[in-house]
């Protein structure tokens, strides 16, 4: 991992927590759909580090985050409707479900290596969907009809809007993980992680143990991601099994892969990048048609799919390796 | 790089405080600015002497994208009507996003719409999932969420929801039809039904059931299928050793095709009631076969754009030229370009009544202020009445048989009222 100079992350924490408060002097530049959407970053963030610790530290390969973003999202959900647990209580209720799925998840992952644990993951998102509409279950998922829920209230009469203590929870409970996954990898345990990813017969031969090493990371990952997934249930304050299609599991591998594996600011650089790109890839494409008035009828995501070919191409490490390399070569 | 604990809960135990301290002077300071936009006007976000900004949200992408070309015919319509002066003057700007049926999207898209964009209102915004997740959000906003593109009966609930109206003949309302002309007409009857599962095939469903009222017993059997299987031949099969003799067909299109093939090709023949959605000569009778289909049952609110009886009608003329003009080389059997002409009319028509009184509180006033409107496309005998307590603009049908290659209506108008 790149290091990352300490001053530099302390600016932009102090951005994060200020900029928001100017809302009431710039009203039309910090708006509150704007701290909305800076959530949805975050939560992206969130959930990209969750399958970078996995991907990117452990080297196991998973198509099915997306899944797992849907069980917090549903427990969150849950918890909240039919028990009316207090939102912030989801999160760690959410964390110990979705450790728990991982980590039994992560036993016959074992077995699987590579392309077949990618695949293996791959049919858990394409069946979480299905399952939350399964009768069975329908009387506590609300089936296809979803669960419609309420936005976190602002706690203590603190004088801010809905939006911004959104924001705020959302920051705290990233900034909350990053500091702990950031510790983890540092640890004994965090080298043991990347051990295994780099040679795992090596790992193996000096005393690790693989087997537990690998399935908790795989619960860890879950629960980070799972995390994520609840922090969106109440952001978004609606869950439905139309929320969490295939395409979920796909924009976290894109986050991770543009930002940058193995590498914890990239995860936040590939949250950043999927809701930007995908916002601002439907603008760019009605920009071509309406302003510049070319008869081209691009959809948004053929203009998704250019500007990832031109990032990968340009930079094949990720943003984050790509800016490392360029300040590298600067310095020379 | 690790960080000195004592650092980081001291530094930001400081940002908190220091923070806090700064917004709590600005707020003093800020909070004049705000509310001096909202003076008694004319005029909301959105409207303008020159322009109104309407936003919209359908899946042009994803799972749903077949309703793509809904939007698309909503925005020529809008050009259309610039092109012929706007409305009392003003120039429509319509703002359309695609959601790709992902409610997450959908809100994320919607707070877009309203926040950013300032839209006066929303309008046919597409799909039952992607609606519900804004639901409370535009009755919290109070931002008018018209005539949306979705069957559900939610959509007319004017005492919780004074800001969200719905616009086609519920589903529910629909299946209780069914069940009506049913009981009144099949001897012994014994029901089979197979249906989409998810909340359409639900609503259906469960209209059908309150239809049949005491009669509930008679469903023999019910199968359900999803949207990824492949086909529902085993569906049927199992549908017919019920010993069914009336089947209720709760599909799309390529489902409910499927479905009259396959009871055709295992020489079953009860009496068929396919569900509105499905009842496009193009996209469902064809590919069945027509000699497969004959007798098959429906209700109807717009006329078929394939069905040769409305060749000369004037609706449909007007429709064509406008196709031509301003979508050329759609394509003509497509119903959802009948749906979007006429949604949209009705949307015109709603706006042109708000005159220059282009407030959100009276585009609601308006929209529940229909009575007896001739919309164009809707059956001879349809019309558009809305009222404070009546949030459900279209809600009669026709039931129609499936006769040669064309439906043929037969019967009165059936008014029904929901529940």
């Amino acid at each position: 991992m790149p290091a990352f100079p300490k001053q530099w992350l302390w600016g932009l924490i102090a951005l994060a927590v200020f900029v928001p408060l100017l809302q009431p002097v710039l009203p039309d530049v910090v708006s509150n759909y704007r701290l909305f959407l800076v959530s949805t970053m975050i939560i992206a963030a969130i959930a990209v580090l969750g399958l970078n610790l996995l991907t990117g530290f452990n080297g196991q390969i998973s198509l099915g985050h997306g899944a797992f973003y849907a069980v917090g999202a549903y427990t969150a959900a849950v918890l909240m409707d039919k028990l009316n647990v207090p939102y912030w209580l989801t999160l760690p209720c959410a964390a110990a479900v979705c450790f728990m799925v991982g980590y039994l998840f992560g036993l016959p992952a074992l077995k699987l290596e590579g392309h077949y644990l990618a695949l293996a993951t791959f049919s858990l998102a394409l069946a979480v969907p299905q399952i939350l509409k399964y009768k069975w279950l329908e009387k506590v998922t609300g089936g296809v009809q979803g669960i419609v829920l309420n936005k976190p209230e602002v706690p203590f009469g603190i004088p801010l809007t809905e939006d911004q203590w959104l924001y705020y929870y959302c920051l705290i409970t990233m900034l909350a993980l990053f500091w702990a996954a950031n510790n983890l990898l540092n640890s004994r345990s965090g080298r043991a992680m990347m051990a295994i990813r780099d040679y795992h017969i090596a790992a193996d031969t000096m005393g690790i143990d693989t087997a537990l090493y690998k399935t908790v990371t795989f619960g860890i990952s879950a629960a980070y991601t799972g995390i994520a997934g609840a922090l969106s249930a109440s952001a978004i304050a609606f869950v439905a099994p139309d929320s969490f299609n295939l395409f979920l599991s796909i924009k976290f591998l894109i986050g991770l892969v543009v930002g940058g594996v193995g590498s914890l600011a990239g995860s936040v650089v590939g949250g950043i990048f999927y809701v930007l790109v995908d916002n601002s890839a439907q603008a760019l494409s009605l920009f071509v048609k309406n302003d510049l008035g070319l008869q081209f009828d691009l959809s948004a995501y053929t203009i998704f799919g250019i500007l990832l070919i031109l990032l990968m191409y340009l930079m094949p490490m990720g943003i984050v390796g790509g800016v490392y390399l360029a300040v590298r070569r600067l310095r020379q | 790089m690790a960080i000195n604990r004592r650092t980081l809960v001291g530094g930001a135990a400081a940002a908190v405080v220091v923070g806090g301290g700064a917004y709590y002077l600005l707020r003093k300071d800020g909070a004049t600015t705000v509310s001096s936009t909202s003076t008694a006007k004319k005029y909301d976000d959105g409207a303008t002497d020159k322009e109104i900004k309407i936003g919209h949200t359908n899946p042009y992408s994803g799972p749903a994208s077949a309703y793509g070309v809904i939007g698309k015919c909503i925005e020529a319509y809008w050009k259309s009507v610039n092109e012929a002066g706007g409305i009392n003057g003003r120039m429509v700007k319509f703002v359309t996003l695609d959601d790709g049926y992902s409610p997450p999207k959908t809100v994320e898209l919607v707070r877009q719409l309203v926040e950013q964009e300032k839209v006066l209102l929303t309008f046919n915004t597409l799909g039952t999932p992607t609606n519900t997740a804004i639901h409370k959000y535009m009755n919290q906003k109070k931002v008018p969420m018209l005539f949306v593109a979705t069957g559900a009966s939610k959509w007319g609930n004017p005492k919780e929801f004074p800001w969200t109206m719905g616009y086609q003949p519920d589903y529910h309302t629909e299946g209780v039809i069914y069940a009506k002309h049913m009981l009144a007409n099949v001897k012994d009857a014994k029901v089979g039904i197979l249906m989409q599962n998810d909340d359409y095939g639900k609503d259906y469903y469960e209209g059908f059931k309150e239809g049949l009222g005491k009669e509930a017993g008679r469903i023999a059997k019910h199968v359900s299928y999803e949207v990824t299987d492949p086909t529902v031949d085993s569906q049927i099969i199992q549908l017919k050793d019920s010993g069914a003799n009336v089947f209720f067909n709760i599909a799309t299109p390529k489902f409910a095709a499927q479905a009259i093939r396959k009871a055709a090709d295992i020489g079953w023949k009860p009496a068929h009631y396919l569900n509105n959605v499905s009842a496009s000569v193009g996209a469902t009778m064809k590919p069945a076969g027509f000699e497969n289909s004959q007798g098959i049952l429906t209700a109807q609110y717009l006329m078929d754009p394939t069905d040769k009886q409305w060749e000369k009608h004037a609706d449909m003329t007007l429709w064509r030229t406008f196709m031509n003009k301003y979508m050329p080389g759609a394509n003509l059997s497509d119903a959802g370009y009948v749906f979007a002409y006429s949604v949209s009319f009705l949307m015109h028509e709603t706006l042109k009544k708000c005159g220059d009184n282009l407030t959100r509180e009276n585009v609601m006033r308006q929209a529940a202020n229909h009575q007896k409107l001739k919309v164009p496309l809707l059956l001879p005998g349809i019309t558009v009445s809305t009222s404070p307590t009546d949030f459900y603009p279209v809600q009669a049908v026709q039931l129609a048989r499936f006769k040669g290659e064309t439906w043929e209506l037969f019967g009165d108008i059936m008014h029904a009222e929901s529940s």
